[in-house]
């Protein structure tokens, strides 16, 4: 076995519920978000582009460090609607 | 969308690394240790499979620090609070650790204030405050009379010890993960001298070599509670901890205790329950919250005899001949020497005509209280200031005018099947000395990999006290030669799955081993179901395992979390089948046991190992670490001669 038998490749592996969403205008590509998740939810967008890539949104634990870290406000992290409590004027 | 991977290929790469103590694990028990070591002018290196900015279950944040009876408005001793947690637990609780979180807690909490972080209320924005100390701003949770309790600014911690790791020159390896324990064999005795770890973007294979190695890797999970859709959603803790330093230490011969022990689910976003801390109740972060039933009428607080509280003060007092009260992170339903104000149980409100659904009205709680959860608390616990406190306000949450929500019958507002289970409120874990140094020679652990770990303080606490011990151990040995032959045999285990063609996805077992172990050692154990699935087990390992294909190295760090739960399941399983008899305090039931409740023969600490691949049954008595106070002291004069009066913060700052 020699390191030329693997071929890395990567496709984002999407689940029902889309927890971080990145605001391809507002992003400056800093990448903080995606050295900052300790999960390795994100990645690097593949060339030319700025946004990274949400490519295991199912693996996110939703501790919101990546929305800690972005220094333009570009990400939201929301939980699924099923998680969301109800609240009502007292 | 497809695309390459965009991190280098460094596969059949390996470095070799040396230095004096191992840190395995950088959430707060790691970064503690590696700053201890570090300090005593250690060479040390921290392995981490995230990014230790934000890493661990503590990354983003958490609200109240437990146990700091050493502050200076404390009421109570060290000796009072560890004792009353060890009792609490019917003795199955891990003294040692708990008398060292209550010593030196404190101090830890002092440490990481000089690195940055925010412990007081330096804002004033509390001013006045019955839980404020005006002279040292520290605010207090819980008891207020007592004070051990302290709210804190968790979110700013984990960055804070990060710098702080990066000024004392501690080598980090981020992304990292920590794969195997290398041992050697010493006059029959085994001792480790390093471990191998993998590049979870890159695929480069790491092997560290070391005098000492401290583990704080934290504790097992999706063993039982997985979906496959919701990974990260499945537990309590982050998707990154799922016990492979528990895999690694069982597959090296290390000993555990309690393993047995796991409680019906209380956390599962995924499936039963809401995001932790999400909705409308009166524990924990959100104690002791006013709670109203569906027509607003407001439920009553009682102390522990019944008397019906009519202050929002009273319920932060203890009762009257009470010292002093117990509550956090494992204390559910206490005895009632340590019990605190509740609300009402759930059965005597529907009793007296209190109707569902039941929300927390924070808008009838005086300015400071309702801000002192919604605001602080919330804002600061573990995963809450973004996804809670932040969406919430978004969505129009204000809680000066809005009701929170709280479902079924209970505050975790879930209810779960007695085989969905979780390793949750102080469960088993590694077995250790006074030293917190385990059974292999050289290796040390900490925090939640500690049997019977529970929370912050805990972690930082025995985290510093590890890294003290292994540097100790370390001035005593050399770097020993690690064995090629075991080396070149963990690479090829590690990157067999990017060869395998069977096409099998990771999650695919995952879920596997939790329908088996919800099937063969769910709510109630018995020898025969055991057998059978400790057979399904090895079946997994040998036929399902090897059929899981990866296509990079994420998937591949994917995959050995898997093979890593599997080991874990198996540990556990080994752990059910050597406790003889059910018991209520490790909520453990047998089937095939003629109804022994915690008969006083088994009323011991029960520990597996694996030995040349047998399963080596142990026990050792409840009380088997003596009087906490002495014992520490008898070990700890250094620390207590220099250390606890604050000489490194004062020397560094
Ligand atoms: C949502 C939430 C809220 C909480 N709130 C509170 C609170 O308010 N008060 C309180 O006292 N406690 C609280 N706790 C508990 C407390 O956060 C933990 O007990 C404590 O952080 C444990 O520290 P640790 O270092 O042992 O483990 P962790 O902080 O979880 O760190 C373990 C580290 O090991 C790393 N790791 C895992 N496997 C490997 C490997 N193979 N190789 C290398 N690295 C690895 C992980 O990435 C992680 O960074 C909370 C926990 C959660 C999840």
């Amino acid at each position: 076995m020699n390191d030329k038998m693997i071929n890395l490749t990567a496709e984002t592996v999407p689940c029902h519920t889309r927890p971080i969403i990145i605001d391809a205008e507002k992003c400056v590509g800093c990448l903080r978000c995606v050295n900052v998740c300790q999960v390795d939810v994100l990645l690097p967008p593949p060339n030319g582009e700025k946004a990274p890539v949400a490519a295991y949104p199912g693996e996110c634990w939703y501790c919101g460090a990546c929305v800690m870290a972005c220094g333009t406000g570009a990400i939201k992290l929301r939980h699924p609607l099923m998680n969301r409590a109800r609240f009502v004027e007292r | 969308m497809n695309f390459e991977w965009p991190y280098k290929n460094e596969f059949y790469e390996t470095e070799y690394l040396e230095c004096d103590v191992l840190v395995l694990g950088g959430g707060l028990a790691g970064c503690n240790a590696a700053i201890a070591a570090a300090r005593r002018g250690k060479r040390v290196i921290l392995v981490e499979k995230g990014a230790t900015e934000r890493s661990g279950a503590a990354g983003t944040g958490f609200d109240h620090w437990e146990s700091a009876c050493t502050n200076p408005c404390s009421l109570v001793t060290p000796k009072e609070i560890a004792e009353a947690y060890v009792d609490e637990q019917c003795g199955y609780s891990n003294g040692p650790a708990h008398y060292i979180e209550c010593r030196e807690g404190y101090d830890r909490l002092c440490d990481i204030e000089s690195f940055g972080g925010k412990i007081r209320d330096t804002d004033d924005e509390f001013a006045g405050a019955a839980f404020r100390d005006e002279k040292t701003k520290l605010l207090f949770a819980y008891d207020y009379k007592n004070r051990f309790t302290i709210r804190v600014w968790g979110s700013t911690f984990k960055p804070a010890l990060y710098r702080e790791l990066l000024r004392l020159g501690v080598r980090v390896y981020d992304r990292v993960e920590a794969t195997k324990l290398l041992t050697v064999t010493e006059n029959g005795k085994k001792r480790a001298v390093g471990a191998c770890g993998m590049n979870v973007r890159t695929g480069k294979f790491y092997v560290f070599a070391a005098k000492s190695t401290v583990l704080a890797m934290s504790r097992p999970a999706r063993i039982w509670l997985f979906s496959p859709d919701m990974v990260g959603l499945s537990e309590f803790r982050p998707t990154q901890s799922i016990g492979s330093g528990h895999a690694m230490g069982y597959r090296a011969g290390m000993e555990f205790t309690m393993m047995e022990k796991s409680v019906k689910g209380e956390f599962s976003a995924a499936g039963r329950s809401f995001p932790p801390y999400g909705t409308g109740n009166n524990h924990n972060t959100w104690y002791a919250a006013t709670m109203v039933d569906a027509r607003g009428v407001e439920i009553p607080y009682v102390d522990r005899d019944g008397n019906e509280l009519k202050t929002v003060l009273e319920r932060y007092m203890p009762a009257p001949g009470q010292k002093f009260f117990l509550k956090g992170g494992v204390i559910d339903d206490p005895k009632y020497e340590y019990r605190g104000p509740e609300t009402l149980p759930f059965d005597e409100l529907i009793k007296r005509g209190y109707e569902l659904p039941f929300y927390a009205d924070l808008s009838r709680m005086p300015d400071e209280e309702r801000h002192a959860i919604w605001g602080l608390m919330v804002g600061e616990e573990g995963k809450t200031k973004i996804p809670i406190y932040e969406n919430y306000t978004e969505r129009g949450f204000d809680p000066t005018r809005h009701r929170l929500q709280s479902y079924g019958t209970g505050w975790q507002s879930a209810s779960f099947l007695p085989q969905e289970r979780q390793l949750f409120g102080a469960p088993g874990g590694i077995w250790h000395d006074w030293d917190l140094k385990t059974n292999i020679d050289g290796v040390y652990a900490a925090g939640d990999q500690l049997f019977a770990s529970d929370c912050a303080g805990f972690a930082c606490a025995t985290g510093y006290y590890a890294g003290r011990k292994a540097s100790a151990a370390a001035d005593t040995t050399d770097i020993l030669p690690v064995s090629a032959d075991e080396i070149d045999e963990e690479r090829e285990r590690l990157y067999a799955p990017m060869y395998s063609r069977g096409g099998m996805d990771w999650r695919e077992l995952n879920m596997a081993i939790a329908k088996a172990m919800q099937n063969y050692c769910g709510g109630v154990k018995c020898d025969a179901l055991l057998r059978e699935g400790l057979d399904l087990l090895a079946d997994f390992e040998k036929n399902a395992l090897p059929e899981i294909t990866c296509k990079n190295p994420h998937e591949l760090m994917r995959t050995h979390e898997v093979a890593d739960i599997l080991t874990v399941s198996e540990l556990i399983m080994h752990a059910c089948m050597a406790r003889r008899s059910s018991s209520v305090p490790l909520c453990f039931e047998r089937t095939d046991c003629g109804g022994a409740v915690d008969p006083e023969c088994d009323r011991r600490f029960i520990t597996v190992r694996k030995e040349n691949g047998k399963i080596v049954e142990g026990s050792h008595p409840l009380d088997v670490f003596g009087d906490l106070e002495s014992e520490y002291e008898k070990r700890n004069a250094d620390y207590i001669e220099s250390e606890q009066k604050g000489d490194y913060r004062k020397n560094e700052r």
